[in-house]
């Protein structure tokens, strides 16, 4: 024999190393293949279109694109703090011009409106001057520009024009969180009294955790319940947990809005036992009480779940040896029960709250006002304001947040463990 | 759960604390369902209990409202349930067609970077309903697919697929990969195998994740509040619009057909879960 070490060949004279290999490439293609359809599906529908939000975002070529000629001149605007030179002008003149002969000066003066008040008087009374062609085009633009409103003799509003040149900006989420870029492209506060976004950024959080919380202290004693009941008797009471969950929410949240009603029976109730006089029944919907009512009863059944299933994998005896060496049922439950349970609480919580985070029907519904969280203000600014990119935006500002939250879920707990059911 | 004769008074109070507490709970929980049931039987226009209901006079209940459900002229329930069902049945076969393909490859155990794009197929899931009705309809409006039934079915197998790879990975995950290579060897090829072999095993997850398709699509509100035109109206833009205008009794009898409905599909969803526990040889 000699030194080396023979090669295994396959029948065919391969070598089995070389077969092997081609052989599990084989089977990483067959695989990969398999999902392909899916991703390929997602990819295109969904993880794109998210991109697609980014992008509608951070958007902000449109006065880019309306205005060229006034930007390239700008570049040789030195000193800001004095009116632009006047070839900064003639681009503006040039630029509004050609807007105005496309019918698309009216989008520019509501843009610009939005960078400064004032803008849409001003850029209108330009637009009748050269409708009426009263601007002479050989004299100084600069003279005349300025003669037709003082606002344009104001270096203020030239400087608002320059803030639109970049492409792209944050501004929108900058917007989200109450603030803006002020004169000089430093980041200021809103207003106290308008700051209307963080209000509802705050209630959003706020109301996620106390729902949490509600749903935590609900389905942990209902969970153990469950999981230490014979399986007959469990089994029965499962279906109060799974019926809702099967049940369509706006089912379930029209069944609040019943009973949750002034003349409803829960006020009924609370009159028939005396705690309200019959003609002072509290207002129970349209607030903050019908808005977490709806929702601990909603989300329940997803704490529920997971506890469930985590609970049920403890052995009861493991109680019974805590107690007969001596610990009372409290220090047992405490210290051996509970700590067995934390993943099933971490499950539970982290599920409940990214998904009260992002909640929009109920709240919309039995919410009012004072119950409305940052989801019905992205659907109002889809829906009424058509402010898309601002939407896109919030919305993106708010996967941000649920992002957080999943990643920290999935260092806790893995995403391979959800259960459904 | 009997208490043993030797415990304590105090620790029996607690126990029976404890087991109020949970009475109220399951109170809480499954309630609300049966308030709606007798008032869609109230024979008058009320939303709340009229004293002949509580006096059980027969005269109080009808079935006014039913019958207004299926024949009142300016209800469109009759088109919203024909969408709803056509929209919602075609987003099962899709989910399940794209859902359990993907989740075979993920099964096994050449599929390459498997943590990332399971990641990616179950993201619908995470991501909250409003960010994707978003951005499903900036994909759709630009693909000249919104206010089309296309449209909203593409996007119920978009939200739909995430459940049906879920529990079909997991019955995949108890699966004895054995039987297919027995059946290689014995000749038949990987479709024949497929069909013959892996699907009739694999068939409750299939099932049960077709059945969370199946009703996530039938009670999707949110997305198709972005995609649906007039014509497109399904139950849920129906009762939402119903009850944001104004909560008619009709509402709540549509409501109740919805509870006889999710009952059925509980009842099914059980049957398959005991079944694919017993086939998994999970005893409990």
């Amino acid at each position: 024999m000699s030194s080396e070490t023979k090669q295994i060949l396959t029948t065919d004279g391969i070598p089995l190393e070389v077969s092997l290999k081609k052989a599990e490439k084989k089977n990483k293609i067959k695989a990969f293949l398999l999902v392909a359809p899916l991703l390929l599906f997602l990819v295109i529908t969904y993880i794109f279109p998210i991109g697609d939000m980014f992008m509608r975002s951070v958007d902000d070529r449109m006065v880019t694109n309306m205005l060229p000629k006034t930007f390239k001149a700008m570049e040789k605007w030195e000193n800001l703090d004095e009116l632009p030179p006047e070839e900064v002008y003639r681009g503006f003149y040039e630029d509004y011009k050609l807007l105005a002969e496309n019918q698309q000066h009216g989008k520019l003066g509501q843009r610009l409106n939005k960078e400064k008040n004032g803008f849409n008087t001003i850029t209108k009374k330009l637009f009748r001057q050269i409708k009426r062609k009263k601007i002479d085009e050989s004299a100084s633009l600069k003279e005349q520009i300025n003669k037709l409103h003082k606002r344009w003799r104001d270096v203020e509003y030239w400087q608002a024009i320059k803030r639109t040149a970049p492409p792209y900006t944050a501004s929108k989420y900058l917007k989200g969180m109450d603030m803006y870029f002020a004169a000089d492209g430093s980041i200021a506060q809103v207003d106290e009294d308008r700051r209307i976004h963080r209000i509802l950024w705050l209630r959003t959080l706020e109301i996620a955790f106390f729902v949490t919380l509600f749903c935590f202290f609900m389905g942990y004693p209902i969970a153990h319940l469950l999981a230490t009941l014979p399986m007959k008797y469990s089994n029965l009471l499962m279906i109060c947990v799974l019926l809702p969950f099967w049940t369509s929410l706006l089912v379930r949240t029209a069944s609040w809005m019943i009973l949750l009603q002034q003349q409803g029976i829960v006020n009924d109730f609370f009159v028939m036992i005396g705690l309200v006089a019959d003609d002072n029944r509290p207002e129970m919907m349209y607030n903050k009480v019908g808005t977490y009512v709806a929702m601990t009863q909603i989300l329940l059944p997803f704490m529920v779940l997971p506890l469930y299933s985590v609970m049920k994998t403890i052995s009861p005896s493991l109680m019974r040896a805590g107690k007969s060496l001596g610990g009372t049922p409290f220090v047992a439950f405490w210290k051996v029960y509970f700590p067995l349970t934390i993943p099933g609480i971490g499950a539970g919580c982290l599920l409940v709250f990214i998904l009260a985070i992002g909640y929009y029907i109920t709240p919309a519904l039995v919410g009012g006002a004072s119950g409305t969280l940052i989801s019905n203000q992205i659907a109002f600014h889809m829906k009424t304001t058509l402010d898309w990119s601002f939407a896109s935006a919030m919305g993106l500002m708010l996967l941000t947040g649920v992002l957080v939250i999943y990643w920290i879920y999935n260092k806790l707990v893995g995403v391979d463990n959800i259960k459904l059911g | 759960m009997a208490l043993p004769s030797y415990t304590e008074t105090r620790y029996r109070i607690w126990h029976y604390i404890y087991l109020a507490i949970c009475t109220f709970v399951f109170f809480f929980l499954i309630a609300p369902l049966f308030v709606i049931f007798p008032l869609s039987f109230n024979a008058e226009e009320f939303l709340v209990f009229s004293e002949g209901m509580k006096n059980l006079d027969p005269d109080a209940f009808s079935l006014r409202w039913y019958k207004d459900m299926v024949y009142g002229t300016k209800n469109p329930w009759g088109l919203a349930a024909k969408n709803s069902f056509i929209i919602a049945i075609f987003a099962t076969i899709g989910s399940i067609i794209l859902g359990t393909l993907a989740a075979l490859g993920l099964s096994s155990r050449h599929m390459p970077y498997k943590g990332l794009i399971m990641a990616t197929l179950i993201s619908p899931m995470i991501v909250p309903l409003i960010i994707s009705g978003v951005a499903i309809f900036f994909f759709m409006a630009k693909a000249g697919l919104a206010a089309t039934h296309t449209g909203i079915v593409l996007a119920h197998i978009i939200l739909g697929t995430p459940f049906v790879v879920i529990t079909v990975t997991a019955t995949l995950s108890g699966f004895d990969h054995s039987v297919t290579r027995a059946a290689a060897s014995l000749g038949s090829n990987p479709v024949n195998t497929f069909m013959k072999i892996t699907l009739p095993l694999i068939l409750p997850g299939v099932i049960s994740g077709g059945l969370f398709a199946f009703v996530t699509s039938f009670d999707e509100v949110v997305v198709v509040l972005f995609l649906a035109g007039l014509e497109n109206t399904t139950i849920p833009i129906q009762m939402w619009t119903g009850l944001r205008e104004q909560l008619s009794p009709t509402i709540l009898a549509v409501a109740t057909c919805l509870i006889l409905l999710s009952t059925l599909i509980l009842v099914t969803a059980e049957l398959l879960r005991r079944r694919s526990e017993r086939l998994r040889g999970i005893n409990r």
